[in-house]
């Protein structure tokens, strides 16, 4: 399975990066856009039987390591590879 | 007593501690490797500044997991002093030896400067050789040390003094200016809900002489020699 893990600053925690993007956007004449988070995307193999198990078993990731739940939020996306 | 300073790969002021220990206070100290579970029986532990593990993922997300810091959460939780400088305090959170995190300074820059910090509470084993209310010129050099903390775990920590150093101006004032990151309420270093673990982004272990451009970083270490003495 491919795990696709998308993590991005809580909303209320200050994104200083998110910031910077979207004052350049504006800046370049983007004045449609809204407000910028900028987080990080991981992508995982991982052995599992179905897509709920290899699921749960990056979610435990996420909580033990790739993710800081005082700061960050992640969901996930499952696929077959 | 006895000090053991952690090596991580990437740590790059564990010799500037070691030397403020051992050549500037005279105490016996000396270096913990991290893939080493023995803390050698060393009475209080400092996790010193660098790029542990080169900060991947996150700064400090890495080195949690190394072997030593079994031991360090465990001496810990058994009531051992422990301090974490730069580094070492984004590692003592990602442990959840200390609460909230550290995130990319406000400005985006790293900042290389000497700040004041104010002692808010020197009622501690980190702060008793200082007063309440003095006042400390650190340097600081970080690109991520803003910190951050749910709303109703900094009012908790507000409540039991856990706030031990906040940035400030000259006056003693913690505006928005003399905030130098962009911390929350300007905390600059905070301890845990027992007192016996310390976190701090200034680096005291750089300002223990006067060639140094000042000696006020002797301070913390005086104070955790006198509550130990």
């Amino acid at each position: 399975m491919l795990v696709k893990v998308f993590i991005t600053p809580k909303r209320g925690v200050l994104d200083p990066q998110g910031r910077a993007i979207e004052h350049s956007l504006k800046s370049l004449g983007f004045n449609n856009v809204g407000q910028v988070r900028m987080g990080k995307y991981i992508e995982l193999e991982v052995a599992a039987a179905s897509s709920e198990e290899a699921a749960s078993e990056v979610k435990r990731m996420c909580d033990q390591l790739l993710a800081n739940s005082v700061i960050e939020d992640y969901r996930l996306e499952v696929e077959r590879a | 007593m006895k000090w053991g300073v952690v090596t991580f790969p990437g740590s790059l002021d564990d010799r500037d501690a070691l030397f403020a220990l051992r050549d500037v206070l005279e105490q016996d100290a000396e270096l913990l490797w991290h893939k080493d579970r023995d803390l050698r029986n060393a009475d209080c532990v400092v996790l010193p500044g660098g790029f542990s593990y080169g900060d991947y993922l996150r700064c400090g997300a890495m080195a949690r997991f190394s072997p030593v810091m079994e031991s360090v959460v465990d001496f810990a939780r058994r009531g051992g002093l422990v301090l974490g400088i730069c580094n070492g305090f984004q590692i003592l959170c990602e442990a959840h030896l200390l609460p909230g995190a550290l995130t990319r300074n406000r400005s985006l820059s790293f900042i290389c400067e000497r700040i004041i910090v104010k002692v808010e509470n020197s009622q501690t084993p980190f702060t008793c050789a200082a007063d309440s209310g003095e006042l400390l010129r650190l340097p600081i050099k970080h690109g991520e040390g803003r910190y951050v903390a749910p709303a109703d775990e900094l009012r908790r920590m507000e409540d039991r003094g856990q706030i031990l150093l906040r940035y400030v101006d000259q006056n003693g004032e913690a505006t928005d200016s003399a905030n130098p990151n962009g911390s929350t309420h300007c905390i600059a270093g905070v301890a845990n809900d027992t007192f016996n673990v310390f976190g701090l982004m200034p680096h005291p272990e750089h300002a223990v002489e006067p060639m140094l451009g000042g000696d006020d970083g002797i301070r913390i270490f005086r104070s955790i020699i006198q509550s130990l003495g």
